[in-house]
């Protein structure tokens, strides 16, 4: 088992400096500001913005604010949703990527990817005409009926769950469409000569082929969702304020910058929960594999 | 003939290729039937029209006389072992094999024994707890027929189910397959490309070439009396001799002139009359090649060349004698190597000879089926 063998001094000298580069740019523009935020927020704040002297918990103290539990919770529940609907849609329209031929795979990939030539900004702002009480979609949906007068499609939790969605389903799209592409659609056609309708065969088989697609597509779904910022200040109203806005108003409005950075290290705090927890599984998940290996002969 | 499964006038296009070309037969009950063709000929697509991935556009299949042609595939009575196996990755080979019943809501404890006597059958007892990757090529093979077998299919269907192994290992599974066979007496189709395999297993061969079937039959018939060239070389390796009907001598053979050859004695296999053109196929282990001339014997063809060529293969050797403008490939069996006297080598004058009824007279001749043939025959003439 050569693999296994420990590395000599040279091999581990070689490694040492191939790493260094990203180590280096992952120190200097992750890690340090990071850690800035979390010691700027055991700073006392400044009268004009900026920091005070000396070190202080006010910061922390001022987040039991009775507003935040409300506005961290709808966090955590728009994105929680944004995320499930990005990969409900982004597991059919996944399976049909990886299913269709090269030309038309092509095509829907452009499709899914055009969008991004537009500014994102501009995007949103799209969104709120189109919204907007005397937009298409309201004015449309008011003449067939379908909702009332009265009804508002702009500022509140649903449009900014709308938007989330649109903006964040290509990210939920092009990891599951990548492990598509390698799944074995033959699969599928074991599965139904085994007896399963073709829903059956696309949960049963299909799904838990791609499943670290869908574990990317949650982390690069959620983690922007849980960050966001300009969608619920766009579309979101006061109903619809989410923990990015806040972090804003603290540093815009307030001036006060430990209370921002608090605001922060608590996001980043729930935003590195679902990562742990996708590394622990793939852990767990390779612990498994290793234990069993070796004895595939005969 | 208990007619258990029929294909009755099935036709499939795909844009303006035609893929099977109204192909009308029947299976009997506890056969296997091979389909043999090179690739592209439609036999996987008639596979599939038979486990419902794919739908006719002319033509219905039956089972027992009941009308699958329009069943999806999770409900017709068959199941298929696939070529690349499709062993689920994320299950076990125990829920591998217990997929189909789970699906069938079985309940647990009948899955539990089903899939223990499964893999008993197939001789996986200690790997049920593996996942597909852990084990090797012929396991996986095995697998797949259990995971098909369990559901207890009316028909099984193998699509190249030995392709992905080496030489040996198909050898030993193809005997494993005929005696899980024996085991199980279900009705197998099999398709492959590979015609020692369909001669290995099979009880009837269907040969295929672009979507139409060429000739239905036993191995000894298909490799002793083809229809065609193309059957005739596909199947075994084999000499093309044309040429004209002189005489229709009886009631039992003829006399021809073959081109650069020389008049010789053939039978009948189907009426012949005099002038009429003809092809000949003529195996080459059928030929008896010798230093010097036979004895005469009217029933005896016998000609004379010079060696071109000498493959020894061990088991026999195999020569290339040029007759005229003809190339003629005779085989010599070794049963005694080293005792055996001189054999005859490269530049050699011999006779080749051969029974009037070891020839097989072709009811139809392409000439781009000698492209099929071991070495072709030379330009030059």
């Amino acid at each position: 088992m050569s693999e296994l063998r420990r590395k000599t001094n040279p091999e581990r000298r070689a490694e040492w400096w191939t790493t260094l580069p990203s180590a280096g740019w992952l120190l200097i523009f992750f890690a340090i500001p990071t850690l800035l935020i979390v010691v700027m927020s055991f700073k006392p704040a400044g009268p004009y913005g900026g920091f005070g002297e000396g070190w202080s918990l006010k910061a922390w103290v001022d987040m039991g604010n009775p507003s935040y539990p409300t506005v961290l919770w709808r966090t955590i529940r728009l994105s929680l949703a944004a995320t499930l609907i990005c990969i409900a849609l982004g597991l059919p329209v996944g399976f049909l990527l990886g299913r269709s031929d090269a030309k038309t795979r092509s095509i829907l990939l452009l499709l899914v990817v055009v969008p991004f030539w537009t500014n994102f900004l501009i995007r949103v702002y799209a969104w709120k005409v189109l919204l907007h009480p005397s937009g298409f979609f309201r004015e449309t949906l008011v003449s067939f009926g379908v909702i009332g007068e009265n009804t508002l499609l702009l500022y509140n939790e649903w449009a900014v769950l709308l938007v989330m969605v649109y903006a964040y389903v290509p990210f939920a799209i092009l990891p599951i469409y990548a492990s598509a592409e390698k799944f074995d659609f033959a699969l599928l056609d074991a599965a139904r000569d085994l007896g399963a309708s073709s829903i059956r065969a696309f949960w049963l088989v299909f799904v838990p082929g791609v499943s670290r697609g869908v574990m990317a597509a949650v982390v690069m779904v959620l983690i922007p969702a849980l960050g966001s910022y300009i969608i619920p200040e766009l579309v979101g109203g006061p109903t619809g304020e989410m923990i990015g806005n806040k972090i804003a108003q603290r540093v815009f409005i307030d001036r006060n910058w430990p209370h921002a950075a608090a605001l922060a290290t608590v996001l980043m705090i729930v935003t590195l929960l679902p990562v742990l927890f996708a590394f622990a599984q793939e852990k767990r998940e390779s612990i498994a594999v290793g234990k069993k290996g070796g004895d595939a002969s005969s | 003939m208990s007619e258990f499964l029929v294909f009755d006038g099935v036709t499939k296009r795909f844009g303006d290729f035609v893929a099977v070309r109204e192909a009308s037969f029947a299976i009997e009950k506890g056969e296997i039937f091979a389909l043999l063709g090179p690739s592209g000929c439609g036999k996987t697509t008639l596979l599939r029209m038979l486990a419902g991935f794919i739908e006719p556009d002319e033509g219905r299949i039956l089972i027992e006389g009941e009308d699958i042609t329009k069943l999806p595939p999770e409900r017709r009575p068959v199941n298929t072992v696939f070529q690349s196996y499709a062993l689920f990755p994320h299950l076990t080979i125990r829920d591998n094999i217990g997929f189909g019943l789970k699906m069938a809501k079985r309940p647990k404890s009948e899955i539990d024994s089903e899939v223990d006597r499964m893999l008993d059958l197939v001789d996986l007892t200690e790997h049920g707890d593996k996942k597909p990757d852990r084990i090797s090529g012929g396991q996986k093979q095995r697998v797949a027929i259990a995971r098909a077998l369990v559901n207890k299919p009316r028909v099984l269907l193998l699509d190249e189910p030995l392709a992905a192994l080496d030489l040996k290992l198909r050898q030993r599974l193809l005997v494993e397959l005929d005696d899980i066979h024996d085991e199980v007496g279900i009705t197998f189709l099999y398709v492959t490309h590979d015609q020692t395999e369909a001669m290995a297993i099979s009880d009837r061969i269907a040969v295929m070439q672009r979507g139409t079937l060429e000739q239905i039959g036993t191995p000894a018939e298909i490799y002793e009396a083809p229809v065609n060239s193309f059957v005739a070389a596909f199947i075994g390796d084999t000499n093309f001799l044309r040429g004209k009907v002189v005489t229709a001598t009886d009631e039992e053979y003829s006399q021809a002139e073959i081109e650069g050859v020389g008049e010789i004695r053939l039978f009948n296999d189907r009426p012949l009359k005099p002038g009429e053109e003809i092809a000949l196929s003529l195996r080459p282990e059928k030929i008896r090649i010798e230093s010097h001339a036979p004895p005469t014997d009217p029933g005896l063809n016998a000609i004379e060349g010079i060696v071109e060529d000498v493959i020894y293969l061990g088991s026999m050797t195999r020569y290339w004698v040029r007759v005229g403008d003809q190339r003629i490939a005779a085989e010599r069996q070794h049963s005694r190597y080293l005792l055996d006297e001189k054999l005859p080598s490269w530049k050699d004058r011999v006779w080749l000879s051969w029974r009037a009824d070891d020839g097989c007279v072709l009811s139809d001749f392409a000439v781009e089926d000698t492209e099929l043939l071991s070495i072709p025959p030379d330009e030059e003439g």
